[in-house]
């Protein structure tokens, strides 16, 4: 039976009589107990109209005097039960009145009870909900988000279930509340806007468990869980119910470039609290005109939260860029770093998409050698969350056998914050480099040795021209911590470089048209060139090493 | 490695002009006879300004006075300041936009041009502190300008320009016609 108490009589009358579902009357009645929205609609239904047919309501005031047939007893006694949380409602027995003592009021109310009957005859949709806590809330419904779950062959023991509903609802609760408030107000009883139950609530406190008993396998709906089941409903038909109030509030519906609509729910929220109930009622009916169609559910939406995973790369290819290389909408070089680490892990993860970071980049001719370059990726709705430690060894196996231009180690799954310390300190830390270096003069083997007794040069840099149309002008200022040298003949030496992160080599070598400064032209006092470079290490302590 | 190998790569390895920048021309800028202009467009569309080998300026020994960015009154390019990726601020130029005056010590003066459009990204100040840059290196560290075409003109602002072949082929035409006597 419904928690409902004498004072919540004349909401639920005059709710009955706009042509508002139970459900809703009873989220106007600020009903928390969730079991009284999970009993059959028709059933509560009765319950209402026999409450307000209720006479002896002077007898009950401060007790709940909900009053239903004994039959309806019985069959709501395991409903409510189902939420231990809510004490045991006092109930009031009651005899049935006597037409003598029938009073004029009663006599309405009963006639609104009739009149509601009536509709609910003719199937009618609710003015609030608009059909969704009635027609979308039940086995039926429940089945089939269910199935488009099972469809989509995600693995996972939890879930949340959200709901997307059209704006205008809120238009439509705010009428409704303005149309209660009024006689809330005569009684001089308090009841808040945001004391009534939100129809997302209701919605799940029906549905959660239907849902979770079609999924089975142990399955839990919960309210918190990194797999999210979205249900959107729209109803183009009351679309315009929003439309009065962009002429109303006009600085609250600013057109955007991402949104279709500008009756967002948030706008349209935002609206409503600035709107004075005198302008509102002027310009929208209260309560709330009766649709003649329901919602309907436009989409079942699954979306797992991302999964993180680090490790680090080696790339030994001089022509493979990180990441793919596009030219005027035409693909330059075949593949990329990015592309040949992600694609099994996309699989293993059966994931819809990646965001690849790492620390620091190399161009297309350079090698990443030693133990590599720290990466993570995004994977975006992955289907499968869970690898265990062999499954990923597995993984990292597969990574490393389809191609010979790159190697992965240390692959692991990380959190989305543990990310941030690949990014961190990126400019303390250090990196060393060895290049091949071509003089213009020929060199003495001794001429060069000068150069692994510089320590800690400090260069000024200025934005190298090859990366100037993407990046700032600016002259930075990086550090070469130590330098050494191997001489190899009269024109060529191998120069090994520890440097700070960000210091461009490329140009420190052959000077950039004199914008870094020093660079290597001038120290050895002839026009030097790069022709290969290698990363030999990046020296960042993340992702955690993974023993062999 | 032995000396002839040796010379094979150097002979064969490209320079950095020749692996990421595009030669493009202008011969006798504003009808003046020889004031040829050279443009080094990278592939990332960016464009530096510096003088062709055969600019009068890099003849007869000449050797530089002064060298001035205050191209009028009220505009010098060294107020030239970019911000941001996006580059606000850079004074944008047309392709007979001056960008400096030339003093050579036998007093000839030279005005070097933009040569294309595009918004100026940075002057180079180093020639000012040492003008003999410009002689030098006149390619690589002497350049004057650095000019950022709009993205959907950088295909076509070097429509106007001559290619390396066209412009070779001027050159040795001009020769024949010097040789001539007139």
């Amino acid at each position: 039976m419904l928690p409902l108490k004498e004072k919540d009589k004349p909401i639920v009358q005059k709710l009955l009589s706009a042509g508002c579902c139970a459900r809703c009357i009873l989220r106007f009645c600020c009903v928390r107990v969730q079991a009284a929205y999970r009993q059959p609609q028709q059933d509560t239904l009765k319950e209402l109209q026999a409450f307000i047919c209720d006479t002896e309501n002077s007898k009950s005031q401060d007790s709940a005097a909900s009053e239903a047939t004994e039959e309806n007893n019985k069959s709501h006694d395991a409903a409510v039960s189902e939420a231990p949380e809510e004490p045991p409602t006092k109930r009031v027995k009651l005899e049935p009145s006597g037409t003598d003592a029938q009073s004029e009021e009663d006599a309405a109310a009963a006639a609104a009870a009739a009149a509601v009957t009536l509709k609910e005859e003719e199937s009618h949709v609710c003015v609030l909900c608009l059909g969704i806590l009635h027609q979308f809330c039940g086995a039926s419904q429940a089945v089939k988000i269910a199935e488009t779950v099972k469809e989509e062959k995600y693995e996972f023991d939890t879930l949340v279930l959200s709901v997307s509903l059209p704006a205008q609802l809120c238009v439509r609760e705010h009428s409704c509340w303005l149309h209660v408030k009024k006689e809330v107000r005569e009684k001089g009883l308090v009841l808040d806007k945001d004391d009534v139950i939100q129809v997302k609530e209701a919605f799940k406190w029906i549905m959660q468990g239907l849902v979770a008993k079609e999924l089975g396998r142990g399955v839990a709906v919960v309210t918190r869980s990194a797999f999210e089941v979205g249900v959107e409903f729209i109803h183009e038909a009351t679309d315009s119910d929003c439309h009065f109030l962009a002429s109303a509030c006009p600085d609250c519906f600013k057109p955007t470039k991402n949104k279709q609509s500008v009756f967002t729910r948030m706008a349209v929220v935002k609206a409503l609290e600035k709107i004075s109930d005198a302008r509102f009622l002027k310009h929208y009916p209260c309560p709330p005109a009766q649709p003649s169609s329901c919602c309907s559910l436009q989409d079942v939406q699954c979306v797992h939260v991302s999964v993180f995973v680090a490790g680090r790369y080696n790339k030994f290819c001089r022509s493979l860029p990180q990441t793919p290389w596009v030219i005027d909408g035409e693909r330059r070089m075949e593949s990329s770093v990015e592309e040949l680490i992600a694609a099994p892990i996309l699989s293993a993860f059966r994931a819809d998409g990646f965001n690849f970071s790492s620390s620091g980049r190399e161009d297309v001719d350079v090698r990443t050698l030693g133990n590599g370059r720290p990466f993570a990726m995004e994977l975006l709705n992955p289907h499968k969350s869970r690898l265990s430690r062999a499954e990923m060894k597995q993984l990292q196996e597969t990574i490393n056998k389809s191609s010979d231009k790159i190697r992965v180690r240390d692959l692991q799954v990380v959190s989305r914050e543990a990310m941030s310390r690949m990014k961190e300190g990126e400019e303390e830390k250090t990196k060393s480099y060895t290049a091949l270096i071509w003089t213009q003069k020929p060199i003495e083997r001794e001429e060069i040795t000068f150069i692994d007794d510089i320590k800690e040069l400090t260069l000024d840099q200025k934005t190298p021209l090859r990366v100037l149309h993407r990046r700032a002008l600016a002259v930075r200022q990086r550090v070469i911590h130590s330098m050494n040298t191997r001489f190899l003949d009269p024109h060529h030496f191998y120069l090994g470089l520890k440097t700070q992160a960000g210091t461009y080599i490329k140009e420190f070598v052959h000077g950039d048209f004199g914008r870094t400064k020093p660079n290597l032209c001038e120290l050895l006092k002839t026009d030097t060139d790069i022709l290969e470079l290698d990363v030999e290490s990046v020296d960042v302590d993340w992702p955690p090493v993974i023993p062999e | 490695m032995d000396g002839i190998e040796q010379k094979e790569t150097e002979e064969n390895a490209p320079s950095v002009i020749d692996r990421y920048y595009t030669r493009w021309y202008r011969a006798d800028m504003k009808g003046k006879p020889c004031e040829d202009h050279c443009i080094l467009q990278h592939s990332n569309r960016i464009c530096v300004v510096t003088l062709a080998e055969t600019h009068p300026i890099l003849q007869n020994g000449r050797t530089i006075k002064s060298i001035n960015y205050q191209i009028s009154n009220g505009c010098s390019r060294l107020n030239n300041k970019v911000s941001g990726k996006s580059k606000r601020g850079g004074q944008f130029l047309t392709d007979f936009a001056p960008l400096c005056r030339i003093t050579c010590t036998d007093e000839s003066e030279y005005t070097i041009y933009s040569c294309i459009r595009g918004r100026l990204l940075e002057v180079n100040e180093n020639i000012l502190e040492r003008p003999a840059l410009l002689l030098e290196k006149p390619f690589t560290e002497g350049y004057i300008a650095v000019i950022l075409p709009k993205f959907e003109e950088s295909k076509s602002i070097t429509e106007n320009l001559l290619s390396r072949e066209e412009f070779e082929s001027i050159i040795s035409k001009r020769n024949v016609a010097e040789s001539q006597p007139s």
